[in-house]
This record gives C-alpha cells, sequence and structure tokens, in this order.
C-alpha cells in the first residue's frame, strides 16, 4: 500500500475548475476507497428583489493560509485519510463560481465524510476570510451567522 | 515605522488613517493616532490585533518596537 499524500492547500485568485481537481486527487489516492468532496458556490438568487451581484472575499496572507494548513493538520490528525485537499477562492466571483472545494480520501468513507465536514464547519467560522456582496450596485460586509458558530460547537469547540 | 494593516470593513473606515506609524507605541498611543470611528471601532471586542501575523491575546499588551507590522482583525465572516 502506497504512503498517505500530504495534504494539498491552496488559495486561489483566480477561477478553478473543483471538477477536474476532485478528478486528479482521486487518481493520485488509489489506494482510498472512498473520496467525498464538497464544493462551495456563489448562490444566484434569481428570484431575489436585489440578487447578490458579486460577491468579494479578503484573506491576511500571514494568516489565512497558515490558518487553512493547521486546519487540515487538525483534521489528518483526528480521521484516518489518504488526502486532503482543501482549496478556497480570494477575490470578486459572480453567482455560479466555485468557492471552495474541500475532498477527503480515506480507506472507509465515514472517515471522509466526517474530515470534509469538520474542514468546512471550521472554515465557515474561523479562518480568515472577510466577504462583502454586491446588491442593486452596492457594496455590503458580511458579518458573522450565529449558525455558523452552533456548526463549529459540533466538534467540541476545537 | 511601524505598517498598519486594516482588514474587512475597518478598510472602509482607514481612508484618513496613517499607513505607518512611528514606534515605540503602546496600544493606547496607536488609538490616538487613529480618527475617532476608526479607534472606537478597532478598540471593540470583537476586533482582534495581529503583530507579524501573530494574533494577540490581549491587544491592550500591544507593544512596538519599530518595524512591525500590525493588522486589525474583524470578526470573519465565513468562507
Amino acid at each position: 500500500m502506497s504512503a498517505a499524500l500530504p495534504s494539498d492547500v491552496r488559495l486561489l485568485d483566480g477561477a478553478f475548475d473543483p471538477a477536474a481537481l476532485v478528478a486528479a486527487f482521486a487518481r493520485d489516492c488509489p489506494q482510498a476507497g472512498g473520496v467525498v468532496s464538497f464544493i462551495g458556490q456563489v448562490r444566484a438568487e434569481a428570484d431575489a428583489a436585489d440578487p447578490c451581484e458579486a460577491l468579494e472575499l479578503t484573506h491576511y496572507a500571514p494568516l489565512t493560509l497558515p490558518g487553512m494548513e493547521a486546519l487540515a493538520a487538525d483534521a489528518r490528525g483526528r480521521w484516518a485519510l489518504d488526502g486532503l485537499l482543501v482549496c478556497h477562492r480570494v477575490g470578486v466571483m459572480v453567482p455560479g463560481d466555485p468557492i471552495v472545494l474541500v475532498a477527503a480520501a480515506a480507506r472507509h468513507r465515514r472517515d471522509a465524510f466526517a474530515a470534509v465536514d469538520f474542514v468546512m464547519d471550521h472554515l465557515k467560522s474561523q479562518s480568515w476570510f472577510w466577504k462583502r456582496e454586491k446588491r442593486a450596485g452596492q457594496w455590503r460586509w458580511i458579518e458573522p451567522r450565529g449558525q455558523d458558530h452552533a456548526d463549529l460547537a459540533r466538534w467540541g469547540g476545537a | 515605522m511601524a505598517r498598519l494593516v486594516f482588514l474587512g470593513r475597518l478598510a472602509d473606515l482607514a481612508g484618513d488613517a496613517p499607513a505607518r506609524v512611528a514606534a515605540p507605541l503602546d496600544w493606547a498611543g496607536l488609538l490616538a493616532l487613529l480618527p475617532p470611528a476608526l479607534a472606537q471601532a478597532v478598540a471593540g471586542p470583537r476586533v482582534r490585533v495581529a503583530v507579524d501575523g501573530a494574533v494577540l491575546a490581549d491587544k491592550a499588551t500591544l507593544a512596538l518596537a519599530g518595524d512591525e507590522e500590525v493588522a486589525f482583525l474583524p470578526p470573519v465572516s465565513g468562507g
């Protein structure tokens, strides 16, 4: 059996193709029996009175990628994974654009499901990203959601 | 001179703020150099402060010697 892959953690400032990345990741983890992936994308709100026209994510280089790498290491310590891929966009995106991709490969599926769920809950609530959206031509900063903190509490306050 | 970086919504308030400040400087001294609305915002309990990429447990302990980068971090809004 080949060794597990090191975690692949990326901060991206341009468009990316999650399907191609997941396909390559799965090929690179042939020993894994399961690959779980989550893709987050900018919501299209065609029926809303003032739909979101654009979303901008900003980061702070000294903290954001190191924080994502620490999160990946935390997940690797909790579950037996053959590989972990974490890709997050920054910059301006429009509805339909992918924002985040998390994929985990494991010998058995439950470890992969749990690791992706854990990484997403922490990315949403604890990672160093600031988000604003443009509606009716006006940019507005997005405040944290209470639900994100409730999601985090599922993992025992980690 | 220490460099100041304002993230998220704080960037919108930072138009008149200095980009660099002379050190040595403590937290109260730094607040005194900022425009009042910005000083009030960064003094709020939910704004964290990082010096050279390390987040301070208590921003009131800030002590700048000279060449640091100080980042003001409002609550994150989730990825």
